[in-house]
């Protein structure tokens, strides 16, 4: 007979301190989104938008655009940029509350610092209800790994919960495909008010890579309202973390106008 | 096609020549249609011959009308249904002539419509009429408890006596073998990598092994060495996530929370290594996008990691509540798994003794001793059983990659001329996977097909379901290792 308890008691305590204290996040050597430093383009070289499989860099007027929400983190457009305007990084925590705040504006323009909305008064209790309307399942992977003892999500008061009755955000992963469409829309109708939604993933953002052909949407965009935005192929369960905590007030949006601040 | 024989076959010996590679041993792996111009359509059969090392790919060319080889080979059922979903190919005389892929009256690839305005609807689908006393129907999913894949299961039961089972699969189909159509065959790897995020590498492996077919070209040692130790860093933590699920399923908690930080353990050690918990962005035709560098620390990390696993697996197979909800569950016939195509380590559990990297080898695996492991009993225990001996053939490969890795290059031109095709493969932690590759007239993709495994694993799941009873249907499906992402596509 195995002596599982003895076992579990000895092995001690596996769950990182993080995001408190001097815990560790368990990511390290991760490659995060692209960081843009416009000042080392090249004058009229678009390669990065040429490798761009999602469109999230596009040049228009000469100048590039930046979209995080795009960004599948494929780090082609590191690998094409001859100057190291595109230079890896491992800015990973890429939760905000408004869209426009994924996309890389100029100092000036994106200096606003969002204010906290509406948001639940519990902040130290929140239930989730997932769906997966379509994913590479690289997400669930990354959602499932929150409730391991590493992570170990509970403890911060955080729960997964089987119904959308119980349910206080919806967290959708996935461009929602077809047929996912009426079961998206059955579970959000079913949760009570005030509820809100969180998009997963750059393809619950923005549809992805998939997004737009004859089997899916482009993301959560038009079909449900978002209260949380987390691109990222997939976020990492810090990330996943990280942005629920942003939801929550508990610690501060960190990207603002596509950059990090801070 | 590079990787396989090409061999005319019409409409009329199709089915002789079905039976006759039943009756040599030979296996059918897949199917698929293409249309290399707008007026022409074929469908192409994929078959492995007994002590063959390429395969062997049947062509045929009878326009839209094929006959259903269902009845010879049964796994070809699903093929043929999707042909008829995508492609518009009609198969005479199917079994089960109703749509598996797209719902009734949705958009095929080429005419989608907005989805918006024409919000998509589910319709009604094909279910048998079961119409006796006490018996009762219970639709469950898509969305299920837990976070799990989304995918509707439909249960006829009494009591607690499962009589008839029906997984609604296709829910997240994202039409991604068109996507690839018109990317460049460098960039397109991107893709590959997220059809099945948990088989990141299996899938961008089978795809870098078509183009690189299609294209003639060799990729260099070091690059190969580096794919099968990302190949079996991929296994190890796919099965070391199995094994806590399993727990997960017959109520072992501390074996779960254990398996789980195993696994955890396996993916932080995957993002020092590459940047990636998924092992993303190294792989590309014609080798690595970039070197690694195991060096020392890597073989020290897998060793740390192995004997905590080894002393993980003593416990569980002292664990009698565990052994006990395995033995017997959800078996799976030999004769059923070889009908239906199951693969992997299902098939394996099943007493059928196949494994890509040994008989197909790619990559380095031919310069590897590969440990295939077979079971005859066909249950979860034995399923439970192959994995846990995969984990540790996978520990052992990688140290010996690590061992035998010289310095070198690791990455080689491979373009893929214009109207070139090629067919990659690769043994996936859930078992046999293959691309094929068509380049088109003007160096892009024109037509990609995958082949999952757990397409072909979840055709033959079912059929442990029937006349099974309630309590070990969990146990029972996380024994399998599905994914819905890899099926559905």
């Amino acid at each position: 007979m195995a002596l599982w308890t003895l076992f579990g008691l000895a092995s001690g305590k596996a769950t990182t301190s993080w995001p408190a204290g001097d815990g560790a996040d368990g990511q390290d050597g991760l490659l995060g989104m692209p960081r843009y430093n416009p000042e080392q383009c090249s004058e009229g070289c678009r390669i990065c938008a040429d490798v761009c499989p999602t469109h999230a860099i596009e040049a228009r007027d000469d100048k590039l655009s930046v979209d995080y929400g795009r960004c599948v983190v494929c780090q082609l457009c590191t690998e094409a940029c001859p100057t190291g305007a595109m230079a890896p990084s491992n800015d990973w925590a890429f939760g905000v509350g408004n869209r426009e705040d994924l996309v890389w504006a100029s100092e000036a323009a994106g200096s606003a610092v969002p204010t906290a909305t509406a948001k639940p008064a519990f902040r130290r209790s929140l239930h989730v209800r997932h769906v997966d309307a379509g994913s590479c399942n690289g997400c669930e992977s990354e959602l499932q790994a929150l409730n391991n003892p590493f992570y170990n999500l509970h403890r911060l008061g955080i729960f997964f919960t089987p119904s959308p009755r119980f349910a206080d955000l919806l967290l959708v992963t996935g461009p929602v495909t077809r047929p996912m469409f009426e079961p998206l829309l059955a579970a959000y109708e079913a949760m009570p008010e005030p509820r809100w939604v969180m998009a997963v993933g750059t393809c619950a953002v923005s549809g992805g890579l998939p997004g737009g052909n004859y089997a899916c949407a482009t993301g959560l965009e038009g079909i449900l309202p978002v209260d949380l935005y987390l691109p990222g192929c997939p976020p990492n369960p810090a990330a996943l973390i990280d942005a629920l905590m942003i939801f929550l007030n508990r610690v501060p949006q960190h990207v603002i106008g596509g950059r990090v601040r801070g | 096609m590079m990787g396989t024989r090409i061999r005319s076959v019409t409409a009329g010996t199709l089915a002789t020549e079905a039976r006759a590679l039943r009756e040599t041993g030979g296996r059918m792996q897949f199917a698929y249609a293409w249309s290399p111009n707008a007026d022409d359509i074929e469908v192409r059969y994929v078959a492995a011959l007994p002590e063959r090392q390429d395969f062997e790919t049947w062509l045929v060319r009878s326009g839209n009308q094929v006959p259903s080889l269902a009845h010879i080979w049964p796994l070809l059922g699903w093929y043929e249904r999707e042909m008829m979903d995508l492609s518009g190919i009609r198969f005479a005389r199917h079994p089960e002539p109703y749509p598996l892929v797209l719902r009734d009256g949705a958009p095929s690839p080429g005419n989608g419509r907005d989805f918006l305005e024409y919000p998509p609807i589910n319709g009604k689908y094909h279910l048998p009429t079961i119409d006796a006393k006490d018996v009762q129907r219970l639709p469950f999913g898509p969305i299920r408890a837990d976070v799990v894949e989304s995918a509707e299961f439909t249960f006829f039961y009494v009591g607690e006596h499962i009589l008839y089972y029906q997984p609604r699969l296709f829910f997240k189909h994202r039409g991604m073998e068109t996507r690839f159509e018109g990317c460049s065959p460098d960039y397109a790897v991107v893709v590959a990598e997220r059809v099945s995020g948990v088989g990141t590498i299996a899938h961008a492996l089978a795809y870098c092994e078509a183009v690189e077919r299609a294209a003639g070209c060799d990729v260099p040692v070091r690059a190969r060495a580096l794919r099968v130790l990302l190949a079996e860093l991929e296994r190890l933590y796919n099965h070391l996530h199995y094994l806590g699920h399993l727990c997960s399923t017959t109520t072992l908690k501390v074996g779960d929370a254990q398996g789980k930080l195993l696994e955890e353990r396996a993916k932080q050690l995957n993002a020092r290594l590459t940047g990636s918990r998924f092992l993303r962005s190294v792989l590309a035709p014609g080798g690595l996008r970039r070197d690694l560098a195991p060096d020392q620390w890597l073989g020290e990390a897998l060793e740390a990691l192995r004997i905590e696993f080894v002393a993980y697996v003593d416990r569980l197979e002292a664990s009698e509540s565990h052994l006990d909800r395995l033995i017997t569950t959800g078996v799976l016939p030999k004769r059923v798994a070889f009908d239906q195509g199951a693969t992997g380590p299902v098939e394996r559990a099943s007493g059928l003794d196949r494994d890509l990297r040994r008989d197909h080898p790619y990559a380095f695996y031919a310069e590897l001793p590969v440990a295939v492991t077979t079971f005859e009993e066909g249950d979860a225990y034995a399923r439970e059983r192959v994995r846990i001996a995969e984990i540790e053939a996978a520990f052992a490969l990688c140290q010996r990659v690590l061992i035998q890795l010289e310095p070198g290059q690791i990455r080689t031109d491979c373009v893929a001329p214009p109207l070139s095709e090629g067919l990659g493969w690769s043994e996936g932690p859930r078992g046999s996977l293959f691309y094929a590759v068509h380049i088109g007239g003007d160096g892009t993709l024109a037509r990609v097909k995958i082949k999952s495994p757990s397409f072909s694993n979840w055709r033959a799941f079912p059929l442990t379901v029937h006349d099974s009873n309630m309590m070990d249907y969990a146990i029972n499906e996380a024994s399998f290792g599905l994914t819905i992402a890899g099926c559905d596509r």
